[in-house]
């Protein structure tokens, strides 16, 4: 909402100075954007020095100007001035300026071969005199150190620039403004001018408001003006308009915009003679057209408010009016309508047909029902006094009377909400000013609701109106109370917060991407999950939620790879979608490496990323996230994304059906597809939502202290064994061998070829025996080892090297 | 006594000028092995008179311990010369570069939240969560904002099905609806997330994060509404003052509602917050609105309360001084790696909000 002070003094009578009245706007909630003049097309040319002006290589009459603008560098501008020479001031119009002349908007363009940015202007060029010979030559004395700034001075009146919000249509209107500074003590209201208008004749065209299943209009009021003389609005009004960041356009439409923006009250004059008849506000039919004044044309759906005559629709009612009937220079007769459209009603037309005008922004949040006439008293006024012409009797037509809101209030509530207490004779005065009328009963105040005031239906929007006119500041500061309800967090959050940063203590790099993302690549990922399309997506690359958490990460891996980045480590946590409805998301960890460790180091030999160094990243994850590392069991399904034979899932414990986290390479073919370039790239990726909630606290969980001092014996054994034999069943046949004996299993070699028959490979492992009870003699260890060897010869088929 | 006596010179000349440690032990064995010159002499003894047996005896176990002690002192000199010299031509170049480091980084949006949710902890709130896609119930209608309602204009929201019952939501809002509608007053929370909104530009972002507050009891009204935000601000900026003004604004759920600004300036082309003469928002909130309350089975005549919702990127641009919000978003291993905070740097009460 624009309006300048001079316009706010139309209807406020103050002595606050412009800062105050700024300062209190904000206070009472009508926020201040801004406070200045408004732009003006001629605020682009500025003043300018030549300093040093050569000839243009390919033509002799053209100059080559380097020329001071104010700024570090000078711009170079290609000028014919027969005057332009060393030394001399003059005004430079850069690109993007438009020559008041001709109107023509400059560009950065070649003049014989030489780039020209912008020009140096002639006094004809700014329409300041005839003279065209050469570039305005300012006088030293009075410009030589102005160069930089504005040639032309901003006449305009300052502008405040208010953001209303939408509880607020009562405040679209200047005097709504006004009102609500003076119930803050900002100044006084004025009265308004009682009208002396002469009425002579009656409204003849008839004015039927029809009964409809869905009603879009309640009251249209509306009066005939006679022989008027349509023409340019004087300056006043022009000025007025312009404020608001519009353009005059004739006399009658500018008054009637005028009071819109004075009042609140959207009105709409029709060329009476170009009415066929009659007016009819009804509901359209689908199918219906018009054209509208926006000059497009809207074909209309069924339950659409319009104003139409015998010939049909005219314009959608409060929203925009039609061609047809428009005004214009010529117009003889003015039909002046104000009437009371239902905000459901608008918002639902202007949201189907995309059309935003003020009138619309206006009825969508509430008219005073109330304003209709004046309204038309205060327009038509206007138009007598500019145009002429004859006003008849106003006609109103109503198929509804307005509801007054009455509410008893309580003062109490004020302080129980606010924790301060006011007067209730300053609180009366505040509502009174505001326009409510008070009345009291006992502790009880009844108040009826002023007519502009939509927003206002129960106490609490009371209380609201006094805290905010009487002002914030006044809420005192209570310190705040400590008292815990429950813990901060819950296990899931404390697992978050602690996999979180196990995970970016491993060398990766936290990110956050979108939650939506590519189709196209989350196809690759989504597995079995249907696709969650967005209906009205930013960008079509960002068209569906993910699936999964990798179709981002990869694409920005790739984006660092293609920054010339080598070795990356990134990872996500936040959710994956599984489902449209609310909850189908998991919490997950999504952890991408590429590239190579040890690269040219001077000491290491430098080798790819692979499978095992994630996994050992998610599994000492897992582990400093409290799950216990013994129990944890690796299978090789993994989802397709993945290289089918060099991943892994991992479970929390052998009974879990779900894999906490997966581990592995990726599909090579998804590198292809994406065009990934790097040496290696494995991922992994764990599910917090499938890790199972520890009832007990550390605390309980801890298991009895127990430790052997008793010798303890290692013993190697390599095994031949299959090739598709997994070591994790190896060493847990071992292990089963004797529980309490066998300490630790620990594979340390693997080979296959060379000596080891086809389809075979070796495995070597290193067991640790001690007992708890005594020291373990040559004959105990040797009964172990065999038992060790007929255990994994018997139950996987290996066979001991010897 | 002169026979031993020379042999004991002759030995110190030769220990004096030796330098293998094999050769001093060979003279060790040469003194005092079993048929050692040393251990001959005193086999010897048993041969003589008493009275000169013991002189004798003197003078040998004299000359034995200066022998052993030189001999012992020799081949500490030798050793202590051999570990220097080995040290000498062990010595590395320790500038040479170490293995590589992996450092990981926490992102600012991750750090700012534990920090928001370590501050909120202090004065006894606990954390809350809802789900990013909600339902228009929820997201709107519960939160006093109808359909056909004006204000739902403020939030471009993303939908997920045409009818536009399925959505992403535009603010942390719907957590308060979904903790009011499954507990029982009082309610003390604040939920950190995702947020969503259709808009895109320098200052906004498709995606963005709130923290929600909520705290409803039977006698919370705005004295503790601004105490509570004044804490969290002051607590936030680790700053001791802090210009703050409450400034009258409308949100649909909460009456009255509140828009906080705090005080900054620019100092060195750097914002420096909590003086200075201009205004920055950052955060809306205000009394949780009567139909909010009714639409979750919460009796608005026996409690109230507030309710806010504060900008998370936002303040951490502020914190942090970083400029563009696009780029939290963007995933430009320069700028995490920048931006980032180190894995360790828990925020907490204890150890202090940051470094």
């Amino acid at each position: 909402m624009k309006f300048t002070i001079d316009w706010l003094k139309n209807h406020l009578d103050t002595k606050f100075n412009n800062n105050q009245i700024i300062d209190k706007l904000t206070n009472i909630g009508l926020e201040v954007e801004s406070f200045e003049s408004s732009t003006s097309e001629l605020d682009t040319f500025i003043v300018a020095k030549i300093i040093n002006a050569k000839t243009h290589p390919n033509a002799d009459r053209l100059k080559l100007c380097d020329v001071d603008i104010g700024g570090d560098k000078t711009i170079e501008v290609v000028c014919g001035a027969p005057n332009a020479k060393n030394g001399l001031l003059t005004v430079y119009a850069p690109p993007g300026s438009i020559i008041p002349k001709n109107q023509m908007k400059l560009s950065v363009s070649k003049i014989r071969g030489v780039t020209s940015y912008g020009m140096l202007c002639s006094e004809s060029e700014l329409l300041l005199s005839n003279e065209s010979d050469g570039i305005i030559d300012l006088k030293n004395n009075k410009y030589a150190n102005k160069i930089g700034e504005k040639y032309f001075k901003n006449t305009s009146e300052k502008v405040i620039d208010l953001s209303i919000t939408p509880n607020r249509p009562d405040c679209l209107g200047v005097r709504g403004i006004a009102r609500d500074l003076s119930a803050a003590g900002a100044g006084k209201l004025k009265i308004n001018k009682k009208s002396n208008l002469k009425y002579r004749g009656n409204q003849n065209i008839n004015v039927t408001i029809k009964k409809e299943k869905v009603q879009g209009c309640t009251t249209f009021g509306s009066c005939l003006i006679k022989g008027v003389t349509n023409k340019e609005s004087p300056k006043w009004l022009k000025d007025k308009i312009k404020s608001l960041g519009q353009k005059p356009i004739s006399a009658i439409v500018d008054i009637t915009n005028y009071v819109m923006f004075d009042l609140n009250r959207p009105l709409h004059a029709y060329d009476a003679d170009k009415i066929d008849n009659e007016i009819i506000v009804r509901s359209s039919s689908k199918g219906e057209s018009f054209e509208a004044l926006d000059n497009k044309k809207y074909i209309l759906e069924n339950d659409m408010c319009v104003i139409s005559d015998r010939s049909g629709v005219l314009g959608l009612g409060g929203i925009i009016g039609g061609t047809r009937s428009g005004t214009e220079y010529s117009t003889k007769n003015i039909l002046l309508e104000s009437a009371y459209f239902l905000p459901r009603s608008i918002r639902k037309t202007s949201k189907h047909l995309n059309i935003d005008t003020d009138a619309k922004f206006r009825f969508e949040r509430g008219v005073d029902p109330l304003s209709i006439e004046e309204g038309l008293i205060k327009a038509s006024e206007l138009i007598k006094q500019i145009c002429g012409g004859e006003i008849s009797n106003l006609d109103v037509k109503k198929i509804e009377n307005y509801k007054k809101t009455i509410i008893n209030f309580d003062p109490f509530l004020f302080e129980k909400t606010t924790g301060f207490n006011v007067e209730n004779k300053e609180l009366i005065k505040i509502l009174e000013k505001l326009g409510f009328n008070v009345s009291k009963n006992k502790k009880i105040l009844k108040l009826l609701v002023p007519s502009w005031r939509p927003d206002i239906t129960q106490s609490i929007d009371i209380v609201e109106e006094i805290v905010r006119i009487k002002g914030y500041e006044h809420i005192n500061t209570s310190e705040p109370v400590k008292t815990r309800l429950k813990p901060t967090l819950n296990y899931y959050q404390k697992l978050f917060h602690f996999l979180q940063r196990s995970v970016a203590s491993k060398g990766y790099l936290e990110t956050v991407t979108w939650s939506f993302t590519d189709s196209k690549i989350n196809q690759l990922f989504k597995e079995n999950d249907q696709e969650i399309p967005i209906v009205n997506p930013i960008s079509s690359d960002l068209n569906v939620l993910r699936n999964s958490i990798f179709p981002n990460l990869i694409f920005y891996l790739k984006k660092n790879l293609d920054r010339g980045f080598k070795d990356i480590s990134l990872f996500e946590i936040g959710p994956a979608f599984k489902g449209k409805n609310p909850g189908d998301q998991l919490t997950v960890i999504g952890a991408v490496k590429a590239g190579k460790v040890s690269r040219l180091s001077w000491n290491d030999k430098e080798r790819n990323v692979d499978t095992f160094d994630v996994k050992k990243d998610v599994i000492q994850s897992l582990c400093e996230a409290g799950i216990y590392k013994d129990d944890i069991v690796i299978d090789d399904k993994t989802p397709s994304y993945y290289h089918p034979g060099k991943s892994g899932g991992v479970y929390q414990n052998k009974n879990e059906k779900n894999a906490l986290a997966y581990f592995g390479e990726i599909h090579p073919n998804i590198i292809k597809k994406l065009d990934i370039n790097t040496e290696s790239l494995v991922i992994f990726e764990i599910c917090l939502d499938y890790i199972k909630e520890s009832k007990q606290k550390i605390k309980d969980l801890k298991s009895e202290y127990k430790f052997s001092d008793f010798q303890k014996s290692e013993r190697d054994f390599a095994f031949i064994i299959n090739k598709n034999f997994k070591s994790q069943e190896l060493v847990n046949i071992i292990k089963s061998v004797d529980n309490k004996l066998i300490k630790s299993v620990r594979v340390f070699d693997v080979f296959e070829g060379e000596n080891i028959p086809e389809g075979k490979k070796s495995i070597a492992v290193n067991v640790t025996i001690q007992s708890e009870e005594k020291t373990l003699n040559e004959n105990d260890l040797d009964n172990i080892n065999k038992l060790i060897i007929s255990s994994v010869e018997s139950k996987s088929g290996a066979k001991i090297r010897s | 006594m002169s026979d031993i006596k020379k042999i004991k010179d002759d030995y110190i000349d030769k220990l004096n000028t030796e330098n293998n440690i094999d050769k001093v032990n060979n003279i060790k064995t040469e003194l005092f092995g079993k048929n050692g010159i040393l251990s001959n002499e005193f086999k010897k003894l048993g041969s003589i008179s008493v009275e000169k047996r013991k002189e004798l005896a003197s003078d040998l176990n004299n000359i034995k311990d200066e022998l052993q002690n030189k001999i012992s002192t020799k081949i500490q000199e030798i050793e202590t010369k051999e570990i220097n010299l080995k040290l000498e031509r062990e010595k590395i170049d320790v500038t040479l570069p170490e293995r590589d480091i992996e450092i990981g980084k926490i992102h600012p949006v991750s750090q700012v939240i534990d920090e928001i949710s370590s501050i909120f902890s202090e004065i006894g709130f606990s954390v809350e969560e809802g789900p990013d896609v909600e339902n228009e119930y929820n997201n709107f209608t519960a939160l006093n904002t109808p359909d056909n309602h004006p204000a739902r204009d403020m939030h471009d929201t993303f939908y997920l099905d045409n009818n536009k019952e399925l959505l992403l939501r535009t603010h942390t809002s719907p957590v308060q609806v979904r903790t009011m509608l499954k507990g029982k007053p009082p309610f003390k929370i604040i939920a950190p997330g995702r947020t969503y909104r259709s808009d895109s530009d320098q200052t906004h972002a498709p995606m963005f994060h709130q923290v929600e507050g909520l705290h409803i009891d039977k006698n919370i009204n705005m004295g503790h509404l601004k105490g509570c935000l004044n804490y969290f601000i002051k607590e936030f900026f680790e700053v001791d003052k802090i210009k703050m003004r409450f400034r009258p604004s409308h949100f649909p759920f909460t009456e009255p509602s509140a828009e906080v600004d705090i005080g900054y300036e620019i100092k060195n082309g750097k914002i420096v917050i909590g003086e200075g003469n201009k205004w920055l928002e950052i955060l809306g909130c205000g009394m949780v609105h009567p139909n909010v309350l009714k639409n979750v089975k919460v009796n608005p005549s026996k409690y109230q309360g507030y309710a806010f919702g504060i900008g998370i990127d936002r303040l951490g641009m502020l914190k942090y001084g970083i400029n563009d919000l696009r780029a939290f978003f963007e995933t430009d291993y320069r700028w995490l790696s920048h931006f980032g905070f180190d894995p360790l740097d828990v925020p907490s009460n204890y150890r202090g909000l940051s470094r």
